[in-house]
């Protein structure tokens, strides 16, 4: 493209580019990054905020079925990610310090509900648990019920989350070799101790980024949950639910109030996952060797 | 280490706190009977009104508080969920077939129909026209809406009540007006190539027309009509064409559900009070049209006098209806081939 | 880790039992319950769920939509990568943490906040609609917010690969006389390609199942606007758990073969070294 003066003078600021070709290309990515991130999130707080505060306010917290879902919410999302930090822990010590037949089939089988698209996911427990699923009719004499219940809402959440504390504990555990475990075991620790004293330390960084992670999914999960909920305001609704509803029965401003608040929570997550992101970096540093 | 117990606080006292502040919620209000109502889509502002009124007298009349929950959909769709497992009490669906599925599956007495006055059907409606301001396209009658470059909007007649009677009105306004199944055949094929979007259910085609700005006309329940046009502040008005359909909704008690749950006492006298006058007038003021013809005759500027043709003019009842027209591989299916670009 | 770990290391038996049995309980069973369901379609209902030609079109557009979402979120995300990585400007970390806000924000408020920027009267909307862009509601707007989902995949997976360049390598193209450009095309994009790849496929196989962000600003028109997870809701929402299982399993075999070509590349990346 652009020819360059000193092409055949000595390597100064090669790694440089000229400044119109920095500064255009900071434009754009700062443009790229204005149009499909920045304005999007003002418009949230923009629209939510636009019939004033107290308004807000009483969009979030005096209408009772919103007030329903955002607990519903944070009732749902912690327990599915709960299930899967003790399913993490479990599947990254077994694949990570052990050699078994399966082993790989294991690790694809961690990583499918990455890949099943969110509906679908909510179509596999309706075939399930439906009336007419393999389990709903003899469940429904036991008097069980999971489709459009709330236990049925933190299965499919766990199942959309399942990959998240696994996939990033895996590659931890692996990096960290097990000397150090080894060393306790010959010293007499109970696997217990290990556990507790070694092996949890090494890790905690990265089950937090995972739990993070994980639980960003599980509150802002939409697809799979719309299948299972039966969308029972007061009951089933979850946050991104009553998003849609509130949207469907023309309280647009209710609508963005929900959306401004989920819009809050990603962006806690964003700076938890930085604080957590430097931990790492720190943790990395300083290990030895 | 704590690292890991601020991990398993948060999964545990933040689930407990929302579960503490629900319950406290629930205290808060406490409700002696809980039942759920499941309905189509455009009836939203319908029930809570209705609820709100049953609330109130029920505690008045017993001491007892009643929590009456709410859940909107797709009128088919709706039934789909109840079918596989949606604990609802009443069903108050929009499409007679819909309600008549719960019976095929078991779930509501074969005698439905005959245990509430009118045939189980507390209000009629019909399908009318929504326009843009001013009529711009001028659209009158049935016959405008398969002009060149029109643009008709109505939901899917699979999933939803509003879908299958506007599919229903076009077939019979010609039947009504003289024409054979044939013709009337060739105009619904027409009427369809004009329909660029299909929603699953009657608010999801009003998003559509009303908020997205699509179509040039929208055909719906009178009720969501007037609904729609209110909350345009202007920008919509209604048409009402010379001759439509008469839509019986009818309302259910689901059998199974109450005999488990123990509501069925106070969901029979929820849907036996909606024939009663006070409820009727508010049947009334939500553009449905009562059954009770004094409240009818009261509240008769609301409702325009044009012809509704019952279903028995184009086919032996709803069920049948259903049958010919919208079973898997139906009239609807033969006839619905999307427009090419 | 060697079999001596085996025997030396508690745990096997606890945590491969805990591991296996949540396997099958959540992701075997429901998968298998999947694939019967369809195993028992015959090929005839199979085809009329999973092969007419609207569901057909909705595929399409499914993969359509994805894949040029993922061929803008690749340039556009170089683009970031680049600038994040070799510039310094104000507010460079804030840019970078919020690259990191499509992945975090929930795909409803997305779908939804899209829907009223680009609808005709939105502040972004405004501007396009004289110039004859209408973006909601269209192919178009499904596109627009699959590149947004899609795009902290192409930087994240990018970003890494540029950091761990080499500046020898620069430096030696540079004496060699290349321009700027030519080394970037002849020196970094090669390097930049298996990240790259990754980056594509992540940000594909995120587009293909993406449904809450989707039905909010497509407009859900049958052959226009329909992608494949709105039919199989809608498939559900008929009495028709067949033919949303036919969908569905077009959609997981599409996805599986997608989670396959991205575990290959990576495998190949990592045989390579970056």
């Amino acid at each position: 493209m652009a020819p360059k003066p000193n092409e055949y003078g000595p390597p100064r600021r090669h790694l440089e580019d000229p400044p119109w070709v920095r500064r255009s290309l900071i434009a754009a990515a700062l443009l790229v990054l204005t149009l499909l991130i920045v304005v999007p999130m003002a418009s949230v707080f923009y629209q939510a905020l636009r019939p004033g505060l107290s308004d807000y306010w009483g969009h979030l917290v005096g209408d009772r079925e919103t007030r329903h879902a955002i607990l519903l919410t944070l009732f749902v999302a912690p327990l599915a990610v709960l299930a899967n930090v003790v399913f993490g822990v479990a599947a990254a010590w077994a694949v990570a310090r052990y050699r078994f037949p399966g082993r790989t089939l294991l690790v694809t089988l961690i990583d499918l509900p990455f890949s099943v698209s969110p509906v679908v996911a909510g179509l596999l427990f309706v075939l399930l648990f439906g009336r007419n699923g393999y389990f709903g009719p003899a469940l429904e004499e036991w008097g069980i019920r999971v489709l459009f219940t709330v236990p049925g809402l933190i299965l499919v959440t766990t199942f959309v989350t399942l990959p998240f504390v696994a996939r990033e504990l895996i590659p931890l555990l692996e990096s960290l070799g097990p000397e150090e475990e080894l060393a306790a075991v010959s010293l007499g620790a109970s696997g217990w101790q290990m556990f507790r004293l070694v092996t949890l330390p090494n890790i905690q960084w990265g089950l937090l980024y995972g739990v993070i992670l994980a639980n960003t999914r599980a509150m802002g999960e939409f697809g799979a949950v719309y299948v299972v909920s039966g969308k029972i305001a007061g009951a089933t609704d979850t946050m991104p639910l009553r998003v849609e509803k509130l949207m469907m029965e023309y309280d647009s401003p209710a609508a963005f109030a929900v959306a401004s608040l989920l819009t809050l929570l990603a962006a806690t997550t964003l700076l938890l996952k930085a604080l957590v992101e430097r931990k790492m970096k720190q943790q990395l540093t300083d290990a030895p060797g | 280490m704590r690292t890991a117990l601020l991990i398993l606080g948060f999964c545990i006292l933040v689930p407990a706190v929302a579960a503490g502040l629900i319950a406290y919620d629930a205290l808060r209000e406490p409700a002696d009977i809980t039942f759920l109502n499941a309905s189509n889509d455009p009836t939203r502002e319908l029930w809570r009104a209705v609820n709100r009124k049953f609330i109130a007298e029920y505690a008045a009349e017993t001491g007892l508080r009643v929590e009456i929950r709410q859940s909107h959909g797709g009128s088919a769709s709706q039934a789909r969920a109840i079918l596989d497992g949606l604990q609802a009490d009443v069903a108050t669906l929009g499409f007679w077939f819909d309600t008549d599925m719960l019976r095929r599956g078991g779930l509501v007495a074969a005698d439905w129909e005959s245990r509430l006055p009118h045939r189980a059907c507390p209000y009629h409606s019909t399908i009318v026209f929504v326009v843009r301001r001013g009529n711009p396209k001028n659209i009158r009658d049935w016959p405008d809406l398969v002009r060149d470059g029109m643009r008709v909007i109505t939901p899917n007649p699979k999933t939803s009540g509003n879908g299958k009677l506007a599919f229903l009105a076009a077939w019979g306004t010609i039947r009504c007006r003289g024409g054979t199944d044939d013709e009337a055949r060739e105009f619904v094929r027409e009427f369809y190539s004009h329909v660029p979007v299909m929603d699953t259910g009657a608010r999801g085609a009003t998003t559509t027309f009303a908020q997205n700005g699509i179509g040039d006309v929208h055909l719906t329940w009178e009720n969501e009509a007037r609904l729609e046009v209110s909350e345009s502040g202007g920008a919509l008005e209604v048409v009402y064409p010379p001759i439509s359909i008469l839509a019986e909704p009818p309302v259910t008690v689901i059998d199974s559900v109450v005999d488990r749950r123990g509501t069925r006492a106070v969901a029979e006298r929820y849907l036996l009070r909606l024939f009663d006058r006070p409820y009727q007038e508010l049947l009334a003021e939500n553009h449905l049209r009562p059954i009770d013809p004094e409240i009818l005759a009261k509240y008769a500027d609301r409702f325009p006098q044009i012809e509704l043709f019952p279903i028995t003019r184009i086919a032996a009842g709803w069920g049948a209806a259903q049958d010919r027209f919208f079973s898997l591989g139906g009239e609807f299916d033969q006839l619905y081939l999307p427009k090419q670009k | 880790m060697t079999s001596a770990n085996r025997h030396v290391l508690p745990g096997l038996r606890l945590s491969l039992s805990v591991t296996g049995l949540y396997l099958l309980l959540l992701v075997i069973i429901p998968l298998a319950a999947c694939v019967i369901r369809a195993v028992q379609l015959s090929p005839a209902e199979f085809v009329a769920a999973a092969l007419t030609r609207r569901a057909l079109a909705a595929v399409a557009l499914t993969f359509g939509a994805s894949f040029v979402a993922a061929f803008v979120d690749v340039a556009l995300g170089l683009l970031v990568a680049w600038v994040l990585v070799r510039y310094d400007f104000p507010m460079r970390k804030f840019a970078d943490a919020l690259v990191d806000l499509p992945f975090a924000l929930p795909t409803a408020v997305a779908g939804l906040v899209y829907a009223s920027l680009y609808s005709d009267g939105g502040w972004i909307g405004q501007w396009l609609t004289p110039l004859g862009f209408h973006v909601a509601y269209t192919r178009l707007g499904i596109v627009v917010v699959l590149v947004f989902l899609g795009l902290p995949f192409v930087v994240r997976t990018v970003q890494p690969v540029l950091e761990g360049f080499d500046a020898e390598v620069e430096e030696a193209a540079a004496s060699l006389g290349a321009t700027r450009w030519q080394t970037f095309r002849a020196v970094l994009l090669p390097q930049l390609t298996p990240a790259l790849l990754t980056g594509f496929a992540l940000a594909l196989a995120r587009a293909l199942g993406e449904y809450g962000s989707v039905i909010f600003i497509s407009g859900n028109m049958p052959f226009r606007t329909e992608i494949a997870s709105k039919l199989i809701v809608e498939q559900l929402e008929q009495f028709n758990e067949g033919g949303a299982t036919a969908i569905a399993v077009v959609l997981l075999g599409a996805s599986f073969i997608m989670l396959g070509v991205v575990n290959w590349l990576e495998r190949r990346r990592a045989y390579y070294g970056a």
